[in-house]
This record gives C-alpha cells, structure tokens and sequence, in this order.
C-alpha cells in the first residue's frame, strides 16, 4: 500500500541518503520524496510516499525513528491531514482551443505561468487524484510536457516532538598525563 | 616528490609539538586525545598515505596499536576486543581501500551488535570527488554497514564526533561507528577543549521500561504453567547475567541461550537446556515448541533460531524485552512488549516477581515439577552427546577435550560452519563474554583475528581459536600478527578438508553433489608454523589429542594445531531451512525435499 510518511531531519550531509537508503535497503519503491528546509534552518522536512506491503507499516516507522539524524517520523496515510502537490504543465495548443484550455484550467483551480504563441505554461495544486485528472485532461488538447512536485503533508493534530536532552561526557584522563 | 612534500609536512607537525604546554595541536592529536579519554588502550589498525599524521602521534603514544596484516582483520579484532570486554573495539585503515577492507567486519559488529569505533583516514577536503589517489566515498558506503557514521572535514568538530561516535557505538543497542576523516583535519591545528556533553537529540534512547507493562509481565510469569525463558545476546550486552539467573531461579523456568547468548546464563546451571535452533538440541527446541509463555529477552527471533515461524512456539504467548523498538514485533508478533535495557527490567522484574514468590511458587511447584519431567525426558530421548570413535578423532569429541581443558573458563573464538556449531553444542560458559563468534553476518575468517582482539583485551585468560580448515586460511596472514605481539591464542583447525557445513547442505539438499567445497593442497601446519616461528602440530588419532592439547597449553605464546578429524561427519540435530523447530533432523537422513 502506498504510505505517507512526514519526517523532520536534521540538516546534515547525508541524512537523506540515510532515509532513502533505509527504504530501498529494504526493497521499498519510493512514489514521491519532497524535502525542504524547515523555520529552524538546521531542520529539514520531508514527505516520502513510498510502497509498503500493509503488516510492515509500523516497523518501517519504527526504522526510520531509529535514524540518529531523524527527530521524528510520523504516519500520516490515515489520520486528519492534508496532503498537497503541484504540478507545472506546459501543453502546446493549437489556436483554437486556446479559450478551452483556459477554462478548463479555471475549473481545476490552475493558474497560467507562462503565455506563448506556443501554448501555455499552467501551474496546479491539489491532492493527487485531481492533479492526475487535470494532467488528462490537458493531454486532450495537444502534446504535454510534466512536471510534479510529490506529495506534500500536514497532520491537523499536533505530533508531539520528543527530542532526547544532552547528557554529561564522562570525563577520563587527558593524553598528557598517561605517560 | 609527492613523497618528499608529505615528509616536509610531517616535519612542520613535530615542530608544532614542540609546545606541549600550549592546547594547540593537530588534528591527530586532538583524536588521540579524545581515545585516551575514552579509555581506548588498544587500536588494531594498518596505516596508508592519509593517515600518516595519526600514525606519527601514535609512535610515542601510550595507547598500544596492534599491526593487523589486513583490514577485515583490524575490524574483526576490534570485534573480539569488544565482545571480550564490552568496551567498543577500536579499529583504524587508511582511505580507499583501507576502508573498504573494514566493511565486513562492520556489517559483522552490526548484525551482532557488537561496539566498534571505526577510524578511516580520507583525501584532503579539497580533493574530495576529484578521484584522488586512494580515494573512495567511504562515507557513502558504510552508510549501511554501520549504526551511525560521520565525514569530519572541519576540525573544529573533530572532537564533539570522536566522543558521539564511541557514545553511540556504546549506549542503546551498540554497534559500529565510523568516523571518516580527511587528511587536512588530522594535520590541521586548532585549539582542543574538552567535550563536556554529547548533545544528539535525535538519538532515541528507552532504557526503563514501562512499569506497568513490568508489572504485568511478572503476572503472566507466574500463571503460565510451563514458561520457557528465550535469552540472546542482549543479555551479555547489557550485563544483566546476575539477573537472568535472579530471573530463571524464581521461576524454576527452563531457559535456552541462543548462539549470541551462550555463557547469558552459565552451561552448567541447573535451568540451562542449551542453544536452540537450527542445530541447536531437540530438548531446546521441543522446549520451544511446547512452552505456554515464551519470555524472551534480548533476542531477535532470528530464523537460525525460529525456523518457519508459523510453526514457532505456536502455543504460547510472547513477552518480549529489548532495548530496540525495532525488533518489536518484527518477526513474531508479542503479547506484552517491553521497550528497555534489559537489565534494568529484569531488575524491576525480578523485585514484582518475588513479591509473589512466597505464595506463587508452592502453588506452581506441581505444575513446574511437571514441565521439567518433560524436558528432562526429552533431554534423556535424544541427548547432546559427544560422539567418540577409536581410530578417527570426531570433531565432537575434539570440542569435548577443549571443553575439558576450559571447565567453563576460557575465551573461545571460533569461525563459522560446522566447528561453529559443535563448539557452541559441546564447550560450556560458565560466565558472559566467553564466547566469541561471527552468529548474525556468519563471515568466515573471524575466528582467529577476534581471537587476537580478545586475547589483548584479557591477556591472562586463555583463548582458543577454534577455526576450519577454510576460515584458517581466509586468515591466514594473521599468523605473523601473533608472532609480532606474542600473542598467546592456541589455534585449534578442525580440518575435514571440506567446507564441511556447505558439503552437509549439498549432501542434504544438492543430491549429494559436492560441488567446489573440497579444499585440497592445505599446507603442512608444522612446516607452516616453523615458516612463521609458531610451534605447531598436526594430530591423527584420538590417542594423540590430549598430548597435542597439553603441548598447546604449556606453551607460553602461539599455538598452532592442525587436528585431522573425520572427514564426513555433519551437524545434528538440523532443522531444515524453513522447517519448523519441532521437526528436527535428528541423525544422518534419507535426503530431505531442496530448500526454497
């Protein structure tokens, strides 16, 4: 079944190859992966979506928890949450059916990026099913070119953050002294 | 010329110790450093190009650096140095291909949660991605084999990472570390200042456990009428022996040590039945299969141990204690999980346990005396029992006279294969820390390096290698290390001249086609030992083995014995891959269906 993961990462080098390699370590396709800094700069947000046999769930989240770079995974596939995604589509239109594309984009909530005699550039948001049907439906109109941002999420409910505190460095001899 | 530049270099660093009032010093000081603090007293290591700087602080350093003669080696002995000791094992290589011979050796100590702090040297900084000489993304590729790892470039976090990565290595579940670092952070100078805090915030430490779900595995303890204690390596790792056996002795329960836990809880105790799973005794493992309440502590459900696991333990109920959330439920699911070091829980366990013990105990004593008749019969249908012959030395009885000669006392590291499993079957532990062994990864060419390891950790113990006659030779350039340090490790080779435990699976399961598993032109271990200035000896027969054993223990240093035994003999019992635990192979079989 496909998972949406919301993990909060530290910022460091390679803490994504060590949430990606944990996934495909385990033989998990990734459908979309998004990461971007958080408010804290040291931070980084990721959603993952990611193919997961169903009775596995609960120890993927508990791998990824287990990252020393990861501060928190969480499962948002159920839940109240709100998951998102953009699209940028340019599609090539003939003359006439300029006027069509347009309302069909206004349907779609789409807004022109980019006007040409070529056709337009048009960006969307919405959950995934609704980006795949606007995707389709611009296909009608002549050739296509896609791009799609994967997935984003929100919980609507608070996830509590427990961070482990420091702890004293239990201090031995220094060098110099051992001679 | 490139040569010259690196001696000039090394030149400036000395001038700069020549300060030693002043908190300025390289990188490969500051590192020194940080190890003496953590008590490090032993690094296995092999130098190369970048790590010079390190080597020339170590010349005149206190800390003792053994000479392995290959990386795995330094990996797998700072992996017998911890699993002696439980401190972390320290090993160190050069970049490239220095670090790339580590790589085993870390996958080892992660499958079997065993401390071990890494340090590679890496290219300069700036050179990084250039395709250096000796270059290779270290970082990257043992971003898997490793609990946690870490690329130092800037010196100024040298120290904080050194003392993170031992305290990761150590804490929670241990297991391999590795720090990367480039060679201008080693020559570099900065100021050093002691790290007072390790500040890791998202490194999830549970170590309590959960009282309530205590309170509740102590009543369960007491209502399931045969309850059958499940003990692994995490005992040994947490040092929660003392308690285990608080543990088994309250309950009266029968209790198994998986091959990672051998020595959890002492072979001659009363309450210990053996090891269970694939080779493990059919008393062990019928325990298993007709327990009511599995208590398993410090174990992974590991398929070695549970064979198909719809037919494992299949009438009980499962409690389950470890310091890993992950292992939770990974495999089997549980009826009471309790997330924590082991030994604090069994410590709280132990104190609700006895609260109940004046009464629980006489009301259980009719059910106990019931369920120890049962494993005592099974103990009695099909013993584990040396087999002896009086013309060909069986390997059974070879790990009988070692047995003897250890009395529960002596640190054995052994290879992987079928000397593996006789050994684990026939030599007793009566303390932790014994047993020294390649369970999870199963490399071979483990036995005789960690030996080393476990011999510079406790060099007034004695420690047995025992290795086959093929993992000997994966180890083979070892020798000279035991000659170099004087290292007293008695090297027992049980050579079958067979890969004997792949032969058992192609007899078993192949039609008997023995397909490259015959290793021929083994070399003369006398000729062999004199070549490396090693007493040695080759022994025939049954009658020249104690002789041979007396010989090896009196001499005072290395010891090499090439014990020919039969040639055919196999493992039992056996549990087929994927077979259950209860349907166990209990003597040479008609040939069973090819695993899938």
């Amino acid at each position: 079944m496909l998972v949406t993961l919301s993990i909060l990462l530290e910022n460091k080098p390679g803490a994504l190859m060590r949430v990606t390699g944990l996934l495909s370590q385990r033989g998990y396709n990734i459908e979309s992966l998004t990461v971007a800094r958080t408010l804290d700069p040291t931070l980084s947000r990721m959603t993952i979506v990611v193919d997961v046999e169903t009775r596995l769930r609960p120890h993927l989240l508990k791998q990824m928890n287990r990252l020393i770079n990861c501060l928190q995974a969480n499962d948002l596939t159920e839940g109240p949450n709100v998951v998102r995604e953009l699209v940028l589509l340019r599609v090539r239109a003939a003359q006439e059916n300029r006027t069509a594309i347009l309302k069909e984009a206004e349907i779609f909530g789409a807004r022109v990026v980019d006007s040409s005699v070529e056709g337009f550039a048009l960006e969307a948001t919405g959950d995934g099913e609704k980006l795949d049907e606007f995707v389709a439906v611009m296909a009608t109109y002549g050739e296509i070119e896609v791009t799609r941002s994967g997935a984003v999420a929100v919980s609507l409910e608070p996830k509590k953050l427990r961070l482990s505190p420091p702890v004293p460095k239990a201090q031995g001899e220094p060098a110099g002294t051992v001679k | 010329m490139a040569f010259f530049t690196e001696e000039l270099e090394i030149k400036n660093e000395r001038l700069g110790d020549l300060e030693p009032m002043s908190n300025l010093m390289n990188g490969a000081r500051i590192l020194l450093e940080c190890l003496v603090r953590e008590n490090v007293d032993c690094i296995f290591g092999y130098p190369g190009g970048v790590t010079l700087p390190l080597y020339d602080v170590l010349y005149d350093h206190p800390i003792r650096h053994v000479l392995v003669r290959h990386e795995e080696n330094a990996a797998f002995a700072a992996s017998g140095y911890a699993h002696a000791t439980g401190k972390a094992g320290v090993c160190c290589a050069t970049s490239g291909p220095g670090a790339t011979n580590l790589t085993t050796g870390l996958v080892d100590a992660m499958m079997d949660s065993i401390p071990v702090v890494a340090l590679t040297g890496q290219v300069t900084s700036k050179l990084i991605g250039t395709d250096a000489f000796q270059e290779a993304d270290t970082f990257g590729i043992t971003r898997s084999c490793t609990k946690h790892n870490f690329l130092v470039k800037d010196i100024n976090e040298l120290a904080q990472t050194i003392h993170e990565a031992f305290y990761i290595a150590t804490t929670g579940r241990p297991g391999p570390v590795l720090v990367d670092i480039t060679k201008d952070v080693l020559q570099g100078q900065a100021h050093y200042t002691p790290v007072h805090e390790i500040h890791l915030p998202g490194y999830k430490l549970v170590t309590e456990g959960h009282a309530g779900q205590i309170r509740r595995a102590a009543q369960m303890m007491w209502e399931a009428r045969r309850p059958y204690v499940y003990a692994g390596g995490g005992i040994i790792a947490a040092g929660a022996s003392g308690e285990l056996q608080d543990l088994v002795e309250t309950l009266d329960a029968p209790t198994v040590c998986t091959l990672m836990g051998l020595g959890g809880l002492p072979s001659s105790h009363p309450n210990f039945v053996s090891m269970p799973g694939m080779h493990g005794s059919y008393a062990a493992n019928m325990g298993m299969y007709e327990c009511d309440l599995l208590i398993a502590l410090g174990v992974r459900f590991d398929d070695r141990v549970t064979g198909r696991l719809a037919a494992f333990a299949p009438h009980a109920k499962v409690i389950h204690v470890d310091i890993d959330p992950a292992e939770i439920g990974k495999n089997r699911a549980v009826d009471l999980p309790i997330v924590g070091d082991v030994k604090k829980v069994l410590t709280k366990l132990n104190r609700h346990l006895k609260e109940f013990a004046p009464t629980m105990q006489e009301e259980r004593a009719a059910d106990r005396a019931e369920w120890w008749q049962t494993v005592r019969n099974w103990k009695e249908e099909h013993p584990l029992q040396p087999v002896f012959s009086a013309t060909e030395i069986k390997p059974q009885h070879l790990m009988y006279e070692i047995d003897r000669i250890s009395g529960g006392k002596a640190i054995v590291a052994s290879d992987v294969g079928q000397h593996q499993m006789w050994a684990a079957q026939f030599i007793r532990f009566d303390e932790p820390r014994l047993w020294v062994n390649s369970g999870g990864l199963g490399s071979m060419g483990y036995g005789l390096p960690s030996a080393m390891g476990a011999q510079m950790a406790c060099p007034d113990k004695t420690v047995f290698a025992i290795v086959g006659d093929g993992g000997f030779q994966m180890a083979l350039p070892e020798l000279a290390t035991l000659v170099n340090y004087g290292l007293n490790v008695k090297v027992i080779i049980m050579n079958n001249g067979y890969l004997g435990m792949v032969r058992q699976w192609q007899e078993l399961f192949y039609n008997n086609r023995k397909s490259a598993v015959e290793l021929s032109a083994f070399p003369n271990i006398e000729h062999l030992g004199a070549a490396y200035g090693i007493k040695s000896r080759i022994v025939h027969t049954p009658a020249e083995l104690q002789a041979g054993l007396k010989e090896a223990m009196e001499e005072n240093g290395p010891y090499l014995m090439d014990v020919r035994v039969s040639q055919y003999e196999n493992v039992y019992p056996m549990v087929p891959a994927g077979g259950a635990i209860n349907e166990m192979v209990l003597a040479p079989p008609q040939p069973v269906a090819v695993p899938k």
